[in-house]
């Protein structure tokens, strides 16, 4: 393997690796503070790709302008599924809820079907966005160095308001302790509500980068990415925001790079994520920066 | 005659009645109503083995579609002749002791479920130490790559051209003689101790743990009993559709699982029963929304995939305002029956209370 090679990979490891944190961060904050894969979480990216898609192409709509409804939309489509689907439930068992966000991910991705079709369409690529960058033999699309800039702005941000501000410093206290923050004049409903409006803004800027690095969106587009990053965040340890970007790292290094020295194990690719899962999950049950949860009797 | 004598020859009378139902719908039902019939049988098997597994012993294990893969893919090579296997292979030849493997159906579909349930130990012996959420993800994982090494490993399973010309069953008294087995054989393990063990997990592990029970080990038999009968599912899946693909046993189809046993009830074998049969009737039913119809000299055009978001409303509406189910956790009991008939019961029960 020469060096451009290495540095190209290099690259796209970086790159797929910031993708999958994005992702992964708003599946860690919604565990954090509910205990609940939300399965919607990987439609929600399918929901924003679509927005901005017919936001650029059937009301032609500046792409930064299409892209920012489309957070907007899915933010509130996050609360809303919280609201309706996820609320009701909170006393119930635990395999209630986790049925119920598995219904809201099928619904959404029913309803794509239904509403859009499930022909694959081609994502627009804004060009002041995508363009080609060319460094002595190693070329790479703009999105290469774009992806991890905005993963880098939004994880400070994340975490600024996390541990700096009062929301956040609420949030922490609710994901401890869901009574006892209630009964410290905590507004619980509130702050889950908060929750799942920047969960879901993450998700919608996940979907979006990924369709302008992958452009070819299709209702079930969501779903495997989804599963992915949801990995990324088990792995570096659930609740915990630099374990999510620990695990989508060391999952998307480790997928290019697979695929670039052992080529022959390429169809593998999909597989290796549930691979590497397993095998922390044997050494570290709680993922790598995870904390250790003993269970009360 | 007392209630205890009554029991048996009622059961008896129920399986000569579904005997008979089978005889007349296997000789006056045409082909596409007993296709149906079979599918139900299938999903009836499926239902109650991801009951046992979910519904009594509590672990969410999402990977039912991945066994049944395994048990489609074995049964379909063992049964396959060795000419159409050179047929279909026409990529890379199949490996060599398996090319001139010929069985015969049973054996096959029952090797099915023991290769799919030695599948299942495998997985759970890592996998079981995961509770809840984690579990549920793990196993999801696993039906995946067991979809992918199907796709990969060409000289097996042919790769993601599948397999064609798998011998064909048609006749409902082998899918419905599988599923009542499988009915049969899971009601006799959840009334067993190792049942009581299982519901025990369920309701407290550590509890259960403190009563001195073998949490690991229970947990592992219900995952490899769960595994060997999606097996046996798998590979009847098979035979009913006559070719298999890796793309057929995607999440898709453990979702549909679990939709039937939230519907009939989690820990309700009658309950995973009747909603088995209800929505594998139900989704054929619902295929004329799919189509473009005539109504009241409006025309609604056909819409894809509205059964499916019906499907998932259903779920929802379910898991929000009915969440035990058609059933909860009642069984079919023929005391039960016997009450609403007006059947009084015996001195002897009534003095110590019994209820069945």
């Amino acid at each position: 393997m020469t060096l451009e090679v290495f540095l190209q990979n290099l690259a796209n490891g970086i790159s797929l690796g910031s993708l999958y944190a994005l992702i992964a961060i708003g599946y860690t904050m919604v565990y954090g503070i509910l205990r609940l894969i939300n399965f919607a979480h990987a439609d929600l990216l399918m929901v924003a790709a679509y927005v901005s898609f017919y936001g650029i192409m059937v009301f032609a709509l500046p792409w930064w302008l299409s892209f920012l409804i489309a957070i907007v939309f899915t933010a509130l489509l996050g609360v809303s599924i919280e609201k309706i689907a996820y609320r009701p439930l909170r006393s119930a068992p635990r395999i209630s809820v986790l049925i119920s966000a598995i219904g809201v991910s099928f619904l959404l991705e029913n309803l794509g079907i239904v509403a859009i079709g499930a022909r694959p369409k081609s994502f627009p690529r804004p060009e002041e966005m995508v363009w080609n960058i060319k460094i002595g033999d190693v070329s790479f699309l703009s999105l290469t160095v774009i992806i991890p800039v905005v993963t880098m702005v939004l994880l400070v941000a994340v975490t600024y308001m996390v541990n700096k501000t009062k929301t956040g410093t609420a949030m922490r206290a609710v994901s401890r302790d869901f009574e006892t923050a209630s009964l410290m004049a905590i507004d619980v409903n509130k702050v889950v509500s908060t929750t799942f409006v920047v969960g879901s803004s993450l998700a919608a800027v996940g979907g979006i980068m990924w369709s302008l690095q992958y452009p070819q969106i299709d209702p079930l587009m969501g779903v495997f990415p989804g599963l992915k990053c949801f990995i990324a965040a088990v792995m570096g340890g659930i609740g915990s925001i630099p374990g999510a970007m620990l695990g989508g790292f060391i999952l998307g290094m480790g997928e290019v790079f697979l695929v670039a020295f052992m080529p022959e194990l390429s169809g593998y690719r999909d597989a290796f994520a549930f691979v590497i899962l397993i095998f922390i999950l044997l050494f570290k049950p709680t993922g790598i920066l995870g904390e250790n949860v003993v269970e009360k009797v | 005659m007392d209630r205890e004598r009554m029991k048996p020859v009622l059961t008896l009378g129920l399986i000569l009645l579904c005997s008979i139902a089978l005889y007349f719908g296997q000789n006056y039902l045409d082909s596409f109503k007993i296709r149906v019939l079979n599918l139900a049988a299938i999903f009836v098997i499926l239902g109650v083995s991801m009951n046992l597994v979910l519904g009594f012993t509590g672990m969410f294990s999402l990977g039912h579609a991945g066994f049944m893969c395994v048990g489609a893919y074995v049964s379909a090579i063992l049964t396959m002749s060795p000419e159409s296997k050179e047929m279909i292979y026409f990529m890379e030849p199949i490996i060599s002791p398996l090319d001139k493997i010929h069985w015969p159906v049973f054996p096959a579909i029952i090797m099915a479920g023991i290769v799919a349930a030695f599948f299942g130990f495998l997985i759970g012996f890592p996998a079981l130490r995961l509770r809840d959420d984690y579990l549920a993800i793990a196993t999801l994982g696993f039906g995946e790559i067991i979809r992918i090494i199907v796709t990969n490993t060409i000289t097996i399973t042919n790769g993601s051209l599948g397999l064609k010309n798998i011998p064909s069953i048609k006749s409902l008294w082998v899918y419905w003689g599988f599923a009542i087995a499988t009915i049969w054989i899971l009601k006799r393990l959840i009334n067993s101790s190792w049942g009581y063990a299982f519901k025990a997990i369920r309701d407290n592990e550590i509890a259960a743990e403190a009563m001195g029970i073998d949490i690991f080990k229970h947990k592992l038999l219900s995952f490899s009993v769960g595994a060997f009968f999606a097996g046996v599912a798998g590979a009847l899946m098979g035979h009913l559709i006559t070719s298999v693909d890796p793309t057929m046993f995607r999440f898709l189809f453990t979702f549909q699982i679990l939709l039937i046993i939230v519907l009939g009830g989690l820990g309700s074998l009658t309950g995973s029963v009747i909603a088995g049969v209800v929505v594998t009737i139900m989704m054929e039913v619902l295929r004329f929304v799919e189509q473009p119809m005539n109504f009241l000299g409006l025309a609604i055009p056909g819409i894809p995939g509205m059964r499916m978001v019906i499907f998932s409303l259903l779920l929802l509406l379910v898991i929000l305002y009915y969440r035990q189910g058609l059933m909860g956790t009642r069984e079919f009991n023929w005391d039960w029956v016997l009450d609403k008939m007006g059947v009084s019961r015996s001195s002897k029960e009534r003095r110590v209370g019994a209820d069945g």
